[in-house]
């Protein structure tokens, strides 16, 4: 036993311990990486740490003294309570915060997956100006549409702001580019005669579309999902701007709490977390179709 | 879905003739089905109380009306192009295809985009025109141009710094094993899933409080005996401007690292052993080896946070919303828009903007061309 022991002891003086893939097992890399990982978790910890504290600890002290001494705490739900019975009661923002986003993920999967497919698999006159539009319009700022937008779909215009389907309009509007160039990339590395074959079988392009390529291009219709899902939740602006305080998202709360400082200021941290949950989930369970998304189209205006 | 079993059975066309009863429901069923949908949609705006002011309700019903509605349409006008003698057919269904989305495109971007310029040279009610007096009195402005100063600082600044961070993550990360790859990069990538609101209310308590006993930032300089500062508000330097910046590179560093990861994976292995076989030590084979090889990826990630760091204006206004040199233009914007309620500079603003991004538009076009021809 003991020989073992001094046997394994001395060997990683002389040789680097190796991985289970052969590679070189790297100390310094793992050192900085385990540093970065918890530097750029510092906050986000901190943050849940204080949600969970009582208000006379959170403006007296530190989150990080919890380390020094966890039980000397005011641990409590409070501040979590706190959040559904005040002020705004996050409970509905949280609903309303679904309702926009739900839909607004999507509907333009809807349109643009068509879109796609025309790109993809058909050939006709302007198909390389149309798509050259959708690669420019990726980049255009959506500041450009607030003016003219209040003003169409305003009391003097159709009369539907204020209401989710005006954010449901928009944001299928600000999705659509990307949707459609990433749907459109992922869609050419499917083989053509697929479709070639559907067709000789007498299928129409609608057929065609329903029954093979949407199926298909599955895995980049969740990558964008997940994108959408998560650009909408955390959309400041249009909600602000095209939804009646009535219908008011959890991100419009949090900032209107984070606007009123001083009195329950207990509750922001709370709120903050209760905001960022849903789409930390989300981020948890579909990173794999996220890190998709993010690498098939990343431009994004 | 279920529209997918619907047209199956089709029966077996006469190749190139027209059929008119199917080009009349066709048209029919596309112009009832456009009316219905558009119907239950303003009726989910005008008339909540139909749906008992019940929110979930509204959802549901908004969802199948918008697919099932897109569904239906598409069917209704596919039915309506089989009936068309083929030679038509097949030249208008890429068309048709391609309709709904654009219409939806032009309504929400290429429209608002002619009429802000328009709205850019209107007076602020925008019922007259006044030349280029917005633009006139934006160019005269102290704090148009802090705004701009600003923004070139963070474009200086968070591009480079976040492409630089992630590819530091992204190459020791890579040198961990699978495992320890995969949940390194999860931490570094979490901020990506958060809010600018709710991380600016993080870093806003819990890093940059001007009180020593709840900032983490005071606490580290009191305890080293400096004092304490409401660092938010410290203008010296733009100091605060670059604690916001922090902010933001702290959300986009796991964008960029997962873009570069994916970048140096896909650098071949020869390639790195043949440069070491040389002699080149392990930042020479970085330089010369690695970094030309992922060029493309570090100008992609660049590009992008360059677009997000132009329209950059959560994290300002909600921290503070320009005050103590911070203003950036999307807050200007803001501000002039519902502030100080003058459109006309508002819209005058966002041209300059367009301006800004327009070099980078062209620069994706001709990207996006040259891929398009390989």
């Amino acid at each position: 036993m003991t020989a073992t022991a001094q046997v394994s002891r001395a060997k990683p003086k002389r040789q680097p311990s190796y991985m289970k893939d052969g590679r070189p097992r790297s100390w310094t890399s793992i050192i900085v990486t385990v540093l970065l990982a918890i530097l750029w978790s510092i906050p986000t910890l901190g943050l849940l740490i204080n949600s969970l504290r009582s208000r006379d600890d959170i403006v007296t002290s530190g989150w990080w003294t919890v380390v020094a001494d966890p039980f000397g705490q005011g641990w409590t739900w409070d501040n979590y309570v706190g959040v559904f019975t005040g002020a705004a009661d996050m409970g509905v923002g949280f609903l309303n915060t679904v309702v926009v986003a739900v839909p607004a993920t999507i509907l333009p999967i809807m349109f643009a997956a068509f879109a796609a497919y025309a790109f993809t698999f058909l050939n006709f006159r302007f198909k390389e100006t149309l798509f050259v539009i959708i690669v420019g319009v990726m980049v255009v700022p959506i500041q450009v549409a607030f003016q003219p937008m209040l003003n169409l779909l305003g009391p003097n215009g159709i009369g539907i702001s204020g209401e989710f389907v005006a954010t449901w309009l928009l944001h299928t509007g600000f999705g659509m580019p990307l949707c459609v160039y990433t749907l459109r990339n992922y869609m050419s590395t499917l083989p053509y005669s697929v479709v070639e074959s559907a067709k000789i079988d007498g299928a129409s392009h609608y057929q065609t579309f329903w029954l093979l390529v949407a199926p298909m291009a599955m895995p980049a219709i969740a990558a964008f999902a997940t994108l959408q899902f998560l650009w909408v939740w955390n959309d400041l602006l249009i909600a602000k701007l095209f939804l009646a305080p009535s219908n008011a998202t959890v991100i419009v709360q949090l900032q209107q709490l984070l606007g009123t400082q001083g009195q329950g200021e207990e509750l922001l941290s709370a709120g903050a977390f209760f905001s960022m949950a849903l789409p930390i989930l989300v981020f948890f369970f579909l990173q794999r179709f996220f890190v998709r998304g993010l690498t098939s189209g990343s431009v994004k205006g | 879905m279920t529209a997918a079993a619907a047209p199956a059975e089709s029966p077996p066309r006469k190749v190139g003739g027209a059929r008119p009863a199917r080009i009349v429901i066709g048209v029919i069923g596309a112009v009832v089905v456009a009316w219905a949908a558009a119907n239950v949609f303003l009726a989910l705006a005008y008339y909540p109380e139909w749906f008992f002011d019940n929110r979930l309700l509204m959802a549901v019903i908004g969802m199948i009306a918008g697919v099932g509605g897109a569904a239906l349409l598409f069917y209704f006008v596919n039915v309506f192009i089989e009936g068309l003698p083929q030679r038509f057919s097949e030249g208008v269904i890429p068309y048709v295809f391609v309709f709904p989305s654009f219409f939806l495109l032009g309504l929400v971007l290429v429209y608002p985009t002619v009429q802000t310029i328009n709205y850019s040279f209107a007076s602020n009610d925008s019922t007259a025109y006044v030349g280029f007096d917005n633009y006139v009195a934006i160019f005269g402005s102290g704090e148009f141009w802090l705004s701009l100063t600003n923004n070139a600082l963070w474009l200086i600044v968070v591009p480079a710094v976040t492409v630089v961070v992630g590819l530091v993550v992204a190459l020791f990360a890579d040198r961990l094993s699978a495992q320890g790859e995969k949940v390194a990069k999860s931490f570094i990538f979490l901020p990506m899933a958060i809010s600018f609101v709710a991380a600016s209310t993080i870093w806003a308590i819990q890093i940059y409080s001007p009180n020593p006993d709840i900032g983490l930032l005071n606490s580290i300089v009191t305890s080293l005996g400096g004092d304490a500062q409401n660092w938010i508000r410290v203008d010296t330097l733009r100091l605060n401007s670059f604690l916001m910046m922090v902010i933001l590179i702290w959300m986009q560093a796991g964008f960029a690292m997962i873009l570069l990861s994916g970048g140096i994976k896909g650098v071949p292995e020869e390639t790195l052993e043949a440069a070491r076989m040389d002699g080149a030590n392990e930042v020479q084979v970085f330089f010369r080896v690695i970094v030309p090889q992922i060029k493309g990826t570090m100008i992609t990630v660049f590009i992008t946070v360059t677009i997000l760091v132009l329209k950059v204006f959560d994290i300002i206004y909600v921290l503070t919303n320009g005050q103590a040199s911070t203003n950036v233009i999307a807050n200007l914007f803001f501000q002039e828009l519902f502030t100080f309620q003058r459109a006309g500079r508002a819209s005058a603003i966002v041209v300059v903007l367009l301006i800004l991004v327009t070099p980078i538009l062209i620069y994706q076009v001709r990207h996006y061309r040259k891929e398009a021809a390989r």
